[in-house]
């Protein structure tokens, strides 16, 4: 699904392909702070929040994992900082 | 009524059954105040991703609970008391969800076909190492290298 590897170059013959946003569509998962393996792939390595731009969640969605992220933060689930 | 889902975690020390008792007596606590606890759900003995109050486990526990806001009030404020309750969450959700939460999804999958790795960023792996900013900072060879003035690494890191 990746045809959204960047170009080196700016302005290269392809376009960047927009990516869709992962939770958007019928079969897209429900964001639940329970559910850590979702959670785990928009945090970094470091434990940060991975910014929309990088996994193309709409902003919406993005607001709402943010707190899902947060509150399974809170439980001890995923970590608030990895070192 | 207004839904919530309550998680709590209890301390590591307590056996499960007494983890479960814990969750019985909040729950009755609710009902007897006119509300409804729809699931209760034991997640186990989980390791806890930091250390809260000196526990490096603890016992995840579920409950989801249909009545008024004076009954969570009332759970809460029981849960504050308890001393083997380390930490609580309540929110109100739109509707309770049926059938096992994402946790116990996740672990009867971990028991049907053990190590299954969809590990760290299967999706976005490969673009999230050029977009995260941190990366370079954490290197390997940072460690290694560091001899020729440890002083200083060792002073940035801390």
């Amino acid at each position: 699904m990746n045809g959204a590897r960047k170009p080196s170059g700016r302005g290269g013959a392809f376009f960047r392909r927009r990516k869709s946003c992962p939770f958007t569509g019928d079969k897209a998962p429900k964001i639940d702070y329970k559910d850590v393996r979702l959670l785990m792939r928009f945090i970094s390595e470091r434990g940060k929040i991975v910014p929309s731009r990088i996994t193309a969640v709409s902003a919406k969605k993005q607001r709402k994992l943010a707190t899902a992220i947060k509150r399974a933060r809170f439980m001890a689930l995923i970590p608030y900082a990895v070192r | 009524m207004t839904y919530y889902e309550n998680v709590f975690i209890a301390r590591q020390d307590i056996s499960q059954p007494q983890a479960e008792a814990l969750g019985e007596a909040f729950a009755k606590v609710v009902t007897d105040l006119g509300g409804k606890v729809t699931k209760r759900e034991y997640w186990g003995l989980r390791n806890l991703a930091f250390r809260i109050k000196k526990n490096r486990k603890g016992h995840y526990l579920l409950l989801n609970i249909d009545g008024p806001a004076a009954a969570v009030h009332e759970m809460e404020r029981q849960m504050r008391i308890n001393e083997d309750v380390v930490r609580y969450l309540t929110v109100r959700v739109d509707e309770l969800e049926e059938g096992p939460s994402a946790m116990m999804r996740a672990r009867d999958q971990r028991d049907e076909r053990p190590e299954r790795g969809e590990r760290f960023g299967g999706r976005f792996g490969g673009e999230r190492e050029r977009g995260d900013r941190d990366r370079p900072r954490r290197p390997r060879g940072d460690e290694g290298g560091a001899g020729k003035d440890a002083g200083v690494g060792n002073g940035g890191d801390l």
